[in-house]
């Protein structure tokens, strides 16, 4: 590793591989896409040399060994490339070259010289930067003489080489080699192995770079995708725990479940699984988020592996959510896939993928329990994991639902995902009394108190709701019984306040009766006080009268002087 | 037994005046003046002074010799130092 500390690098505007290399394929240098048959390398090597010619002004030359040069421009039309008009306007050219075995007879020593004039004229016509050799072993099925033919090509890379054009060697995988004629040896800045791989039925593509000199590059295989859009290698491998933390809270849709938690609902970016038995409410919960996610102006994703857009969109109008105005302005996306469409890889890539070009706030994966049939649970884990932490180190809320089959005392999920996040939340579907109530409990909320109470889940035309829990005397109760509990207490409030009204009247007449009694004895009193006035009063006249008559009498014995 | 009143053509390609050139302009002269006397006129080609015709041509390895007609179209490479094996690879049936 004693190349410069920053090797050049051309762009091959291949999506996500780019990135992983930190620039592309070694500029100037000879690059092998080796791989066997139908796994890209075609498609990878044109889409190097359109990219440089269409976007980076870097002309190329296609040269083909195998396919004819309209067969490749007709394959790739599909995908948005021009590749005629880019020939017209001298960006491109093909070279075609065909060998037929048959008609040769190799007589003495020779050379490829033809070969290089060809190309050395295809390149000084476009000017070219870029060169693909489309398979170039085919060569080794025409010529018998090997030790000619591979002096050929060692020269046919030194000359690429030496006049820096960065070139695209795609070769077939060999029995235990890269390549089967070991074109590795010739070409020793960069090999990237494309493999295609069938696993239950299911394939996948994966990439890696088995080689390159002088970069720091990943060594884990990726995912790669073939579609409407091109290639595109989708690196899930790169993720760290630098995730974005929030201090904000999002509304859940139901106001009753934010509300249980303090501080009014859960924090953005956090990983909320919504977990419970079949017909639990699960997904309806779900849509709740996408519906309130959409109405504050976010976009949303929500990953099906169930049912379909349609299908979601009637149910949840029936619950009140309407999500038809919100797809309309293009704020949520549905998307439905069944887990065995792809593998667990892929299906993380897209779903990787269309998160960013989407860049939604907030992704409903509906249900994760659909990948346990698809996978081994350890991979199903490992994926889910680096969805969850790509989830959060782009700010992105996700609401996982898990399908549990049982609603015992253990609620593990089956795919041990518990610990990853961050809310968790089990709803129930109870039989008690012949029927079935639904019940929602908040397990687990981080970083925030939280309600301890089962609630009463309802779904109705008006949205979704979580009656306050009603205890009765054996506990917290629901549905019928819950309405039974209500009306028995009904009942005895009533008899309460009857018994009370009663003894309130009863207990009015006694005061009246006790009242009449005072007023009897006060009626007394006053007679009793009337006697005694005038008893007085006769006193006092009696007195005075005395007094009138000692006078009178004192008046009348005058005579005999004083008396004492 | 084909009693052509034309000679048939030969196109040898070559590129420069590279050692396997020379030897192949030499020992085809020898052949087509020796053995096949009379029957074939050569046309030498330098792809190096008019590249063009490489890929018109459909050539690849240096040098070529190439007999149009009759078809099969019939090419040998190599400096043809081997004046059997370019004779029987020049054979076309009824010769």
């Amino acid at each position: 590793m004693h190349a410069p500390p920053s090797l050049p690098k051309s762009l091959t505007g291949i999506e996500g591989f780019d990135d992983l290399t930190l620039g592309g394929l070694p500029t100037g240098r000879p690059s092998i896409v080796c791989g066997s048959a139908g796994c890209g390398k075609t498609l990878f090597a044109t889409t190097f040399l359109v990219h440089g010619a269409r976007d980076y002004d870097e002309p190329g030359v296609f040269v083909s060994f195998e396919e004819r040069p309209a067969d490749i421009i007709a394959n790739v039309a599909s995908l948005g490339f021009d590749m005629d008009r880019l020939i017209a306007e001298e960006k491109l050219a093909m070279e075609h070259i065909a060998i037929n075995p048959a008609e040769l007879a190799e007589i003495g020593d020779y050379d490829l010289e033809g070969l290089f004039l060809r190309l050395e004229l295809a390149i000084d016509a476009v000017g070219a930067r870029r060169v693909v050799l489309d398979t170039i072993e085919s060569l080794f099925s025409a010529f018998t003489n090997q030790a000619v033919l591979r002096a050929e090509l060692r020269r046919l890379f030194d000359w690429l080489k030496d006049r820096g054009l960065t070139t695209v060697i795609t070769a077939e995988r060999g029995d235990g080699t890269l390549t089967r004629q070991g074109l590795e040896e010739y070409v020793s800045d960069c090999v990237i192995l494309l493999d295609h791989r069938v696993h239950n039925q299911i394939s996948t593509r994966r990439m890696r770079i088995v080689k390159y000199r002088g970069t720091a590059h990943g060594t884990n295989e990726y995912p790669f995708l073939i579609d409407r859009d091109g290639f595109s290698v989708l690196p899930v491998g790169s993720l760290g725990l630098n995730h974005q933390v929030f201090e904000e809270r999002i509304a859940s849709g139901v106001v009753d479940l934010d509300a249980m938690i303090q501080g009014g609902g859960f924090h953005r970016a956090s990983s909320i699984l919504v977990s419970g038995v079949a017909g639990a409410g699960k997904s309806s919960l779900a849509a709740s988020f996408l519906h309130a996610a959409a109405a504050r102006g976010e976009r949303a994703i929500y990953f099906s592996f169930e049912e379909a857009e349609r299908q979601i969109v009637r149910n949840m109008r029936s619950i009140g959510l309407d999500l038809e105005p919100f797809l309309a302005q293009g704020l949520i996306r549905f998307i439905s896939a069944r887990p065995t469409f792809y593998s667990l890889e892929m299906h993380l890539a897209i779903m990787l993928r269309e998160v960013q070009k989407f860049r939604p706030q907030l992704v409903v994966l509906d249900p994760i329990s659909a990948f346990m049939e698809s996978g081994d649970p350890l991979e199903v884990q490992s994926m889910l994991l680096r969805m969850v932490d790509f989830l959060k180190s782009s700010g992105i809320t996700g609401v996982f639902t898990h399908l549990m089959h049982t609603q015992g005392g253990d609620y593990a999920t089956d795919v041990g995902l518990s610990s990853l996040m961050d809310g968790w939340v089990l709803m129930l579907n109870r039989e008690v009394g012949g029927e079935f109530n639904r019940e929602l409990y908040l397990l687990k909320a981080r970083g925030t108190a939280h309600s301890n109470q089962v609630r009463e889940f309802v779904m109705n035309d008006q949205g979704i709701q979580l009656l306050p829990p009603y205890l009765g005397e054996g506990g917290a109760v629901t549905g019928s019984t819950r309405r039974a509990e209500e009306a028995r207490t009904r009942r005895a409030a009533a008899e309460r306040a009857a018994q009370l009204e009663r003894a309130r009247i009863q207990i009015d007449i006694r005061r009246r009766k006790a009242a009449a009694q005072i007023e009897a004895l006060q009626a007394e009193l006053a007679g009793y006080e009337a006697e005694m006035a005038s008893a007085a009063s006769a006193e006092t006249e009696y007195q005075r009268r005395a007094a009138d008559d000692a006078a009178v009498m004192q008046m009348s014995r005058r005579g005999d002087g004083k008396t004492t | 037994m084909n009693d052509t009143p034309q000679p048939r053509k030969l196109t040898l390609y070559v590129a420069g005046q590279t050692p396997k050139s020379i030897a192949a302009i030499a020992n085809l002269k020898a052949i087509v003046a020796g053995p096949l006397a009379g029957q074939y006129e050569i046309e030498v080609i330098d792809l190096r002074q008019n590249p063009k015709l490489a890929k018109e041509h459909s050539i690849v390895a240096i040098p070529t010799l190439v007999r149009e007609l009759p078809v099969p179209i019939r090419k040998v490479i190599g400096d043809l130092s081997d004046v059997e094996k370019v004779l029987v690879a020049l054979k076309v049936q009824g010769e």
